[in-house]
């Protein structure tokens, strides 16, 4: 009976979400199919749950809806209201994107089939626990991603950079917004002191619990995103140079880290035994102060000048002409 | 014994946030909408909370619990009155 209400749950599940990714997909109005594609990313956050995959939850909840929704909102503010901006392409092009979905879908559907299907599969997962204990964290998505597979964290991490660097090219940040009433500008000096106190310990507890520097990242951006939304222009992020550091550190440790243990003898990024947590630890710090500050680049939309407590009486005023 | 009242009060939470979406739904405008989603969707997650932290079997767990349900009662009473302003200034203008 409970196996049957399982089923039914994750049925339901399945389905929300086909359609919500449609309804965000085929909204005409872009700002109703942004909301609806923050709820697709909350329901994919607890699909991610149900499947026993907490930190993948964790990091589609603060990412995937949490700070993609937000920079969405951001783009659609400063987007010229035209008002025949249609969310849904039509004609050839439309026809060309559904087809190329559909064989997409098919492919990757006929795959998890087969992957599943496979007699005696070799499973990865059997040989990350049969190692965890060398790997110097107990969690074994840290194992994987810091450890086994550090490379492709290391490209991750790049991406990020050459995404900051994108960002920087294309222009000034945007405009700020007003200074926040009462309420807001409460909820931000409330929020935002937890939001750094909790990213700090999504970092620690990443080495034996779901966590780690992709989700503690995120949750110092949403700190970021408070303090823009509450008027603070620069998000409080630091100046240019300093900026420009943080932005860095992440690849420069990770890389430095690689090459320093080479001189022991080992391979590149072959952390020395015993060494290992330590090593994690200092590249996830490095690498969640990178990430918070290119995701809060982002939302900014460019370099800022250095965040000042509160914001000068000329642009007081100013924000107040520009209303 | 006590399973079977935290079951109890988690399902009546859960009849709380069915009646706030019931408002959602069927309410007319949008400040009645608010008023059913914040204020009964607040008190049955409160409700939910308090069934799972009778079952949670530790401390520091019900803390955890309890501090998600202070973070949500911020989160929507700030949004809600938030969007209510603009709503009244939009009506207004």
């Amino acid at each position: 009976m409970v196996v049957y209400l399982w089923n039914l749950l994750d049925l339901v599940l399945a389905g929300l979400v086909v359609a919500l990714g449609w309804a965000a997909v085929a909204s005409a109005d872009l700002k109703r199919g942004i909301v609806l594609f923050i709820a697709f990313g909350l329901l994919l956050a607890i699909i991610w749950a149900r499947l026993n995959a907490p930190d993948l939850a964790l990091a589609e909840a603060a990412i995937g809806a949490g700070l993609s929704g937000a920079l969405l909102l951001a783009a659609l503010r400063d987007e010229p209201h035209t008002g025949d901006v249609i969310g849904f392409t039509r004609g050839p092009v439309a026809w060309a994107t559904t087809v190329l979905s559909l064989v997409v879908a098919g492919t990757v559907a006929w795959a998890l089939l087969h992957a599943h299907a496979a007699a005696d599969p070799i499973r990865l997962a059997d040989k990350v626990t049969v190692h965890l204990e060398h790997s110097g964290v107990s969690n074994p998505v840290t194992a994987v991603l810091l450890n086994y597979r550090a490379y492709d964290t290391l490209l991750e991490l790049a991406v990020l950079l050459a995404a900051a660097l994108g960002i920087m090219a294309v222009g000034p940040a945007r405009p700020a917004y007003k200074p926040a009433g009462p309420l807001f500008g409460a909820l931000v000096y409330w929020l935002v002191p937890l939001l750094i106190v909790i990213g700090g310990y999504l970092l620690w507890v990443g080495a034996h619990a779901p966590g780690g520097a992709f989700q503690a990242g995120a949750l110092l951006a949403a700190a970021a995103v408070m303090l823009r939304l509450g008027g603070n222009p620069a998000a409080g992020l630091p100046g240019p140079v300093a900026q420009r550091w943080l932005l860095v550190c992440g690849v420069a440790v990770f890389i430095s880290v690689g090459l320093l243990v080479t001189v022991g003898g080992h391979a590149f990024l072959q952390y020395p035994h015993g060494w290992s947590g330590m090593l994690i630890l200092l590249i996830e710090i490095a690498a969640t102060l990178a990430i918070a500050t290119t995701l809060a680049l982002a939302y900014v939309g460019g370099t800022t000048p250095a965040s000042q407590g509160t914001l000068s009486e000329q642009q007081i005023k100013n924000h107040r002409a520009s209303d | 014994m006590i399973e079977f009242i935290a079951m109890l009060i988690i399902m009546i939470g859960i009849s709380f946030f069915a009646a706030g979406s019931i408002g959602l739904l069927r309410l007319p405008d949008l400040y009645t909408r608010l008023h059913a989603l914040t204020k009964a969707d607040n008190l049955g997650l409160g409700l939910i909370v308090v069934g799972l932290a009778m079952i949670s079997g530790s401390l520091l767990m019900t803390m955890k619990l309890l501090l998600i349900w202070i973070l949500v009662l911020a989160g929507s009473a700030a949004s809600a009155h938030l969007i209510a302003q603009q709503a009244l200034r939009r009506e207004q203008n």
